[in-house]
């Protein structure tokens, strides 16, 4: 079987920035895995700036972010980039199985990088009741048809939820011409970030109901409109404070979850709650050898920090390499 | 007169209080940083916003191509600039940094392009 030092999984900020640590650490053979046909992960489609502050002391926007680690990876002989490349299955043994076109390949990595990131939160986790058109988005879906394929998901829109993505899609919705008619939160206070609040959603008016929540979906083909109240201390709707919204496009911004199916498969520990690995050291799973890092250890505010512990992860894969070969670690690992 | 704003500078969100005196910033608390000041002056005297979006691409490996400025322009002037960068077409490979148009709208901003495209 085919043998590889190093595999890393996810080609984003996270296994980008492993892949440049675990070779500045010594590592000389590494397989970097990317489902999508280009690196970047989700940085491609977050077009935004507010990203680089603390790891570049720069404001950049999320292309910009990835650009500089893509550079960066491609330049170095010892990585190995597959694109179009999908993991499908992992073993305890750290056997990783993935598809690419025309081709299913198996092989044995001494260490592994899951840097698989995080998928959103559904409409299904909301529990919101009523009809199932067509018109609802996940906000990340919705960045990435306006952003990458460059096409306008709806006119008048309402935001259910106020993580960030959601917010910079209420700016994004406006200045692409749509109508942001509200953004609705069940908690007391914005989920995402104020400078968010303020720039994406008070700059353009729009109304931001918190402790507000949809409690009905109307529209046979398409969102129609959406029953919106006011909840107490509990969540529980208030009677009679009831309102409708005419709307054609619903988008879901309610979090994100860790994205961590192979290493289940591989049965390292996992806290179904989060669902991440149980673990007591950051990067680190109950599999010697296999390491997570970025939004699929724990969901990150800033990809600067996301970084920063990715490039620990790398050499965390290194040392473990360094001590499966005999060798003792050399002082000054990065 | 004391005013609250929240400043966007960097993730921290500092709250800030303005003291503003005949419509000019005199004294601003909160901020952890400098930018923390420039930022209330400007919010006050004229809020000034990046502006970030996506350009059609011709004939080349991406459909959009992201852009933003590369300084600030008037917040005020922002919808302005999305139905100018709606007509705008890339029909050449670009790196980041690129100039996509001098001078926007003659605010004294350049309009960058933010991803490679071959
Ligand atoms: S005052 Fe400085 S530290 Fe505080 S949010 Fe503004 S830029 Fe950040």
């Amino acid at each position: 079987m085919l043998e590889k030092d190093l595999v890393i999984v996810g080609g984003g900020p996270a296994g980008m920035a492993a892949a440049i640590s675990a070779y500045e650490n010594g590592v000389s053979d590494i397989l970097l895995l990317e489902r999508d046909q280009y690196l970047g992960g989700i940085l491609n489609q977050c077009v935004h700036t507010s990203f680089g502050i603390s790891y570049f002391k720069e404001v950049l926007t999320g292309p910009e972010y990835s650009g500089r680690f893509i550079n960066k990876v491609k330049a170095i002989d010892k990585i190995e980039i597959s694109l179009k490349s999908f993991a499908v299955n992992l073993t305890k043994d750290k056997i990783l199985t993935f598809i690419k076109p025309g081709l299913i390949q198996k092989l044995k990595a001494k260490a592994l990088i899951m840097a698989t990131g995080a998928r959103e939160r559904t409409r299904e986790m909301l529990h919101i009741p009523g009809a199932r058109p067509a018109g609802i988005f996940s906000a990340g879906l919705a960045q990435k048809l306006i952003n990458i394929e460059g096409l306008l998901p709806g006119k008048e829109v309402v935001i259910a939820g106020s993580g960030d993505i959601g917010l910079i899609m209420a700016r994004r919705f406006v200045l692409e011409g749509a109508k942001v008619k509200a953004v609705i939160e069940i908690q007391k206070q914005a989920r995402g970030l104020v400078r968010n609040v303020v720039q994406c959603v008070e700059d353009f008016e729009i109304p931001f109901y918190l402790q507000h929540k949809i409690s009905r979906i109307y529209g046979k083909n398409r969102v129609e409109r959406i029953d919106v109240a006011r909840v107490d201390e509990n969540f529980q709707e208030i009677a009679g404070t009831k309102f409708q919204l005419e709307c054609d496009t619903l988008l879901i911004s309610v979090g994100l979850i860790p994205e961590n199916e192979l290493i289940e498969m591989a049965q390292a520990k996992m806290d179904k709650k989060t669902n991440t690995p149980v673990s007591n050291e950051l990067n680190k799973t109950s599999i010697a050898g296999l390491f997570v890092c970025g939004n699929a250890f724990r969901i990150y505010d800033l990809v600067d920090s996301v970084t920063k512990d990715s490039v620990l992860a790398g050499r965390q894969a290194a040392e473990y390499l360094i001590r499966g070969s005999g060798r003792t670690i050399p002082a000054g690992l990065k | 007169m004391n005013k609250n704003l929240t400043c966007i500078e960097c993730p921290k969100s500092c709250e800030l209080i303005v003291d503003i005196e005949n419509c000019r910033v005199v004294k601003v608390s909160g901020n952890q940083c400098k930018a923390g000041e420039s930022y209330c002056l400007a919010e006050i005297e004229n809020p000034m916003r990046v502006l970030t979006s996506a350009v059609l691409g011709e004939g080349l490996a991406l459909k959009m191509i992201p852009v933003r400025t590369d300084r600030p322009l008037p917040k005020a002037k922002l919808l302005e600039a999305m139905a100018e960068i709606k007509k705008i077409r890339i029909n050449k490979p670009v790196k980041p940094g690129d100039v996509i148009v001098n001078n926007f709208l003659g605010l004294g901003v350049d309009l960058i392009a933010t991803r490679e495209c071959l």
